[in-house]
Order: structure tokens, then sequence, then C-alpha cells
């Protein structure tokens, strides 16, 4: 059987891909945010998924006006990536896992979460940058992806509730799965940022570490958040931050379980206009 | 009886919601656009000429020529897309992004590298709300 075996988060600034597809990490600037890595790319060596659910979102790249889902899953076998606008990412295709993904589609649409089902999904910066930041740069990528994408772009984005309602969803999606795979919910985006108009540029330390606290100890209570709290607190970008609630739905304690292992955390500013998080929480042994 | 709007007081910020995108449809369409590099290339080559090709109002043309993303997003434009015009010329988000802002360039990178602009005084318009 699947199981869910960790969770991840991580912001996915496009301006930290940059700094790894250009070679400057080892930058005075970049050197600090690239080291709160390090530990986490040891322990994902020592810990390889066969599979990351990767919750993240698009930036008007796939997604634009035309159509626009709040929950979107990726069901093809293979995911390109996307031209921005400033041309593609030199970074492997996304290879997707189709059985799994059409395994969760089909359970979790009748866990009563209508999921639009995205065959051909060009991705962005939101689901690369936390692959590099995680595995480095590989010719190929060591894992399958199945793409779980949120609108967080035109507002109303989905509550918190609705997020890690959807997490304990695909939860019961990959338990019930009959491979035997070791499969890990990532969640991405945040933290604090805004990136129009005269407040551009917030950051706030406080309101993220009080984020990363109770994302660890009372994500039910985080849940519960307003969305103008995020936008006040964190920024109208900072909203991203909702979709970290759908991996931390997916770990054991929100379905009876024991509270999961906090393997690592990280925050840094400032990433080009962002302040960045980073958590790794382990189901216990 | 509108729709509730409790974000609408927040200074310096506009959201992009339902109404936004309505209003802003022409304009983030055209953005969309210059993804595909032959866009992006004839858009720079004329560019009254290329905006004269879409359905926007002239405001939101003349904001494009200017390069006025404060008034952009306030007719519509969300951010992710008008980064689409900057990204054209070769422009990093930081870079579009500290044209929005009261400071320089320089002075918003010093900003970012010193910790961001603070939350406080700036999470209620002025006079509606004490800040806590």
């Amino acid at each position: 059987m699947a199981r869910i075996t960790a969770s991840v988060y991580t912001s996915h600034v496009p301006a930290t891909g940059v700094a790894m597809d250009r070679g400057r990490t080892g930058e005075p600037y970049w050197r600090p945010l690239f080291a709160g890595y390090e530990a986490s790319r040891e322990w994902i060596s020592a810990n390889p998924p066969d599979v990351v659910v990767l919750v993240y979102n698009d930036h008007a790249n796939a997604i634009g006006l035309d159509m626009i889902p709040t929950f979107a899953i990726g069901t093809a076998a293979r995911f390109p990536v996307a031209d921005e606008g400033w041309g593609p990412r030199p970074v492997p295709e996304v290879v997707g896992h189709a059985g799994l993904a059409a395994h969760m589609t089909q359970s979790i649409i009748q866990q009563d979460f209508d999921l639009t089902i995205a065959n051909r999904l060009p991705v962005d910066h939101g689901l690369t940058v936390p692959l590099s930041l995680m595995f480095g740069q590989p010719d190929r990528w060591p894992c399958a992806v199945v793409p779980v994408a949120v609108n967080v772009i035109q507002y109303p984005v989905p509550s918190g509730r609705r997020c890690l309602g959807l997490g304990r969803a695909i939860r019961r999606a990959v338990e019930s799965f009959d491979d035997d795979l070791d499969v890990h919910a990532w969640g991405t985006g945040g933290m604090s940022h805004q990136l129009q108009g005269p407040r551009a540029g917030l950051i706030n330390r406080a309101w993220d570490n009080a984020f990363l606290d109770r994302l660890v100890a009372d994500p039910e209570g985080l849940a519960c958040v307003p969305h103008v709290e995020y936008v006040r607190e964190a920024g109208s970008e900072g909203i991203e931050l909702v979709m970290w609630l759908v991996a931390r739905g997916a770990m054991a304690d929100l379905a009876g379980g024991p509270p999961p292992q906090v393997v690592h955390r990280f925050y840094h500013v400032p990433a080009s206009n962002t302040a960045v998080g980073h958590l790794v929480l382990q189901e216990a042994a | 009886m509108g729709l509730d709007k409790p974000y609408a007081e927040i200074p310096g910020t506009t959201v992009f919601d339902a109404d936004q995108a309505r209003i802003g449809y022409g304009l983030n369409q055209f953005c969309m656009s210059l993804m595909r590099p032959e866009n992006r290339e004839r858009f720079l080559a004329d560019e009254r000429a290329y905006l004269d090709e879409w359905d926007m109002t002239e405001d939101q043309r003349q904001g494009v020529l200017d390069r006025d993303l404060n008034r952009l997003i306030a007719l519509g434009g969300n951010i992710y897309m008008l980064a689409k015009i900057g990204a054209s010329e070769g422009k990093s988000y930081l870079e579009i992004v500290s044209s929005m802002v009261p400071e320089s360039e320089d002075e918003y990178r010093e900003m970012m590298l010193a910790g961001g602009r603070s939350p406080e005084g700036g999470r209620h318009a002025a006079g509606r709300a004490p800040e806590a």
C-alpha cells in the first residue's frame, strides 16, 4: 500500500531558481539561504520519496484567466517546464505518476472535492523551484510528481479549512492505493510578501514564525485564520501560505494518529521581494 | 447588497478579486500573450500597434506604454500578468516590484536586505482602526 511518510514546506521564490540556474548560490546574498536547505537535502537523500504530491500555484503561466480552477490535479505522465516570459528554466521535465493521480482523482472527487483534471499542465517556478531546492540540479528528478494546483491568484482563494480538508482527502486517497509507494506531501509558496502597490516589500517576521509554530502544533486552529489576516499581516501574495495547510492536512495526526516529528525548520529574509520559510515534518516511526 | 471586501481598506494594496478581474480582463489577456517569444518581439518592435490589437481601454494602453504598474493594478491588472511586460524586457521581479513603491530601486533593495517593509502602520487605512 502507498503511505504518506513526510511533508515538506517551502517558499518557491523564482529568484532562488534563477540563483541555482546561474550558479550564484555561493554569492554572499544567496549563501545563507541555500545553507538553510542543506540539512533537508541530506534528509531527503536518506528518505527518498517515490512520489511527491506537490501543492503549488501557477502564476499566470499554464492557468490564465480563461479558466481558473480552485483545485486542479495533474494526471499526465509528463509535465513540461513553462516559459514564464523569460524562457523556460533549464531543469528536467517533470515526470508524473499517472496511475496514482488517476486513483487520487477518483478518490478525492468522491470525498466531495470537485477537482479539475489537468492532462496538459506546463509547470512553472511554483512547482520546479521546490524540486530544485530539495534535490539540487540532477539530470532527472529522482521521484515522480503529482501536481496539485491551487488558485491563489484571483480572490477568493480557498479557505484554510478547505485546504486542510483537501489534505485529509489526499491522505485517504494515497493510503487506498495498492502500490507500495512512499509519498511526500509538499506545500509551497509564501512566506510574507507583497508584490504590488506602494506596500510592496512587506515582510512580517513575527507573523511568519507564528505561522510556522501553529502549522506544527495547531494546524486546525491555523486553518481558521481568515483571508483578510493573511493579506493584512503577510501581504497580498502571502496568501499563498494557505497551500501549506493542504500538505499539513495529509499528516497522520489529523487522522487520529501521532504528531509528526520536526526534522528541520528554517526562516530567512530576503529572497528578492520575499521571506523564505521551510519546514520538514516526518511521520512518527 | 455588494460583496464583503474587508481587505479594501488595507493601504497600498489592491486585491485581485472578481471585480478587478472583470475590468482588467483585456489588459491581462494582452499580458498573457507575451508568454510567446514571437509576441514579445512584435510588442517591443511597435508597442502601440501591438496594444491596438487588444480589447483594452485607452487608459490601460497608456499605462502599459508608461510602465505605470500602480495605474495598471488600479485598472484591473494582476501583478503576475503585468510582470510579463517586464519579463519581455528582461527585468527581474525585484526591478518590476520596486517600480511601484515610494523608494528608489536601490533603496528598495536595501530595505529588503534590512528585513523588508514593516507591517507597522500599514495594516489599516488612516483613521479606520488603531494599530494593535
